[in-house]
């Protein structure tokens, strides 16, 4: 029970050090909502009937939120918190690392709830953004998003490890992202990328958040538009729980509190 | 067991490089134990196996009779009872004081009253300032007020006045008397000799990774058996002997000048004197 009252702790004292950090908040929290702006406004035709190209950008923009708030603030967060000597600080307490991690979760859903609610909030007043319409729909973008930031913080947690220093984390962990944000259908439509390209997005996770998001926000006939021709939400499922799992054993094998 | 620390034949190296050379040593409750070497000596090596943080090539130790390397489900009630102060660290600091020490006195099953410990370590005019507008010595207060908040049974201090001014450290000085009064074992390493001699009831000496001699600070080197140095003024000029009985030349001076010897000062070696002399002859 300690256990969980200090992770809960330490998920309170992660989020007012995330919003008192102004880069934090601009640059994970403002800078997709500046994307959806600048995309939203450049590319305003139509893909398919009654789906506009902003409508299918923002879709993968919340599920990029996803990897921006989990795997991307942690993969850059905890090797400068492990260079600055505050992970080596905390592994000297008797701190569960069970409550680091939980604190970690908090801050990760935290941070990601404000970004998707803000990008729907945009979407739906600048871009036609059309909510779901059924209790089902709504049901699907729970477990998406859930199973989504899950597999995200845990990769993040992860990946943490590979990175060396905390300075150079930024310039290693941003590219990945950016570049699987091309790969995976979020700056352009997937089906019209190569092929290869397509097969190769489809080992990561982000290729079938976005592909998930579309059935949430668009229309259910825009399914025949997709690569399967279908929204392949059983395999979506599945590949995204293959990825927590992994992503869980990765990160509890390989976590450093020190660089020694 | 009167033991806090117990360690035997404890051997470390780094790809083949030796860093700890078989120390032995006991830390007693209740004790002020300093640990001195140059850089390089096996100081940190030894205390952070000894604060859980490196595991060991070989030897034996205890640490409130406990192995820190195998502590299994005992990790954190053993963790409970130390407090820790780290060489250097430089939290991100988007937190205050306050708010700091009030998070980590959570951790702890019996922590002081954190407002108490902001008053201890001197923060009380900073405690709402932000860790990051601390300065070096500021900063290097809340990094003893975070080991301490837990009340721990041993503090591990690895040179906890690095950056402070005189009057800072003298204060600090005063701190560790406090919670010595109280009980607390407590195990320090330093490059200030002065604050080793000032504070600790026993020193050890080492280099190499292996310890050179332990004593109290008053004996290390044979330092109470040395030789004193006379000075004093004859003649306008600034005269001096070594002498091994320095009361009973005194006694002679002070004939031969019917009293009054001018400027007389009476010297032994310094606790860095000796420790130099020490370090020099290990090389």
């Amino acid at each position: 029970m300690n256990i969980l009252r200090i992770g809960a702790l330490r998920g309170g004292l992660e989020i007012k050090q995330f919003m008192r950090r102004r880069e934090s908040v601009v640059f994970t929290l403002m800078f997709p909502v500046l994307l959806l702006f600048i995309f939203g406004s450049v590319f305003k035709n139509t893909i398919a009937p009654g789906v506009t190209f902003s409508q299918y950008f923002i879709s993968g923009m919340v599920a990029s939120g996803l990897v921006n708030t989990g795997f991307q603030q942690l993969a850059i967060n905890i090797p400068m918190e492990r260079d600055f000597g505050t992970l080596k600080r905390l592994r000297g307490t008797p701190m569960s690392p069970i409550s680091f991690f939980i604190g970690k979760a908090i801050l990760v859903f935290t941070a990601m709830l404000i970004q998707v609610f803000l990008l729907l909030l945009f979407g739906i007043l600048f871009f036609h953004l059309h909510m779901p319409h059924s209790p089902a729909l709504w049901l699907r973008f729970a477990w998406l998003v859930i199973l989504g930031s899950a597999s995200s913080t845990v990769l993040g947690i992860a990946f943490a490890t590979v990175i060396k220093s905390g300075r150079g984390a930024a310039a290693v962990v941003s590219p990945i992202v950016i570049i699987l944000q091309f790969l995976s259908g979020v700056f352009f439509v997937f089906s019209s990328l190569p092929s290869w390209m397509q097969k190769f997005a489809s080992l990561f996770p982000l290729k079938w958040l976005t592909q998930g998001m579309r059935s949430v926000f668009l229309p259910d006939s825009f399914a025949s538009q997709e690569v399967a021709h279908s929204w392949e939400i059983g395999r979506t499922a599945l590949i995204l729980v293959v990825w927590l799992v992994l992503g869980t054993i990765l990160a509890a094998r390989s976590f450093k509190w020190s660089d020694q | 067991m009167n033991h806090a620390i117990k360690v035997r034949g404890l051997k470390k190296s780094y790809d083949g490089k030796i860093a700890v050379n078989g120390i032995d040593l006991e830390v007693l409750k209740g004790e002020i134990f300093a640990i001195l070497g140059p850089n390089g000596a096996g100081k940190t090596t030894t205390v952070e196996i000894l604060e859980g943080y490196r595991d060991r090539d070989s030897g034996d130790v205890a640490v409130l009779e406990l192995d820190p390397e195998h502590l299994g489900s005992q990790s954190s009630s053993w963790r409970n009872r130390i407090g820790i102060v780290l060489q250097s660290t430089s939290d991100a600091g988007d937190l205050s004081v306050s708010e700091t020490i009030h998070h980590f006195s959570h951790y702890y099953t019996n922590p002081k009253n954190p407002d108490d410990v902001i008053t201890l370590v001197g923060l009380d005019e900073k405690r709402d300032d932000r860790v990051h507008n601390l300065s070096g010595g500021q900063r290097r207060r809340l990094d003893v007020a975070l080991g301490i908040v837990g009340s721990p049974e041993i503090l591990f201090l690895d040179e906890p006045t690095t950056g402070f001014d005189p009057e800072a450290r003298r204060a600090f000085w005063g701190l560790i008397r406090t919670l010595k009064s109280e009980g607390t074992t407590i195990l320090l390493t330093t490059h200030y000799l002065d604050e080793a001699e000032e504070l600790a009831d026993r020193v050890a000496v080492i280099n190499h990774g292996k310890i050179i001699e332990i004593a109290t600070p008053a004996t290390l080197g044979g330092r109470h058996l040395s030789k004193a140095t006379i000075t004093w003024k004859e003649n306008e000029r600034m005269q001096s002997k070594i002498s091994a009985n320095p009361t009973f030349d005194i006694q002679e001076l002070s004939k031969t000048f019917n009293g009054d010897i001018p400027e007389l000062t009476v010297t032994r070696p310094t606790l860095e004197d000796i420790y130099i002399t020490m370090i020099g002859a290990s090389k």
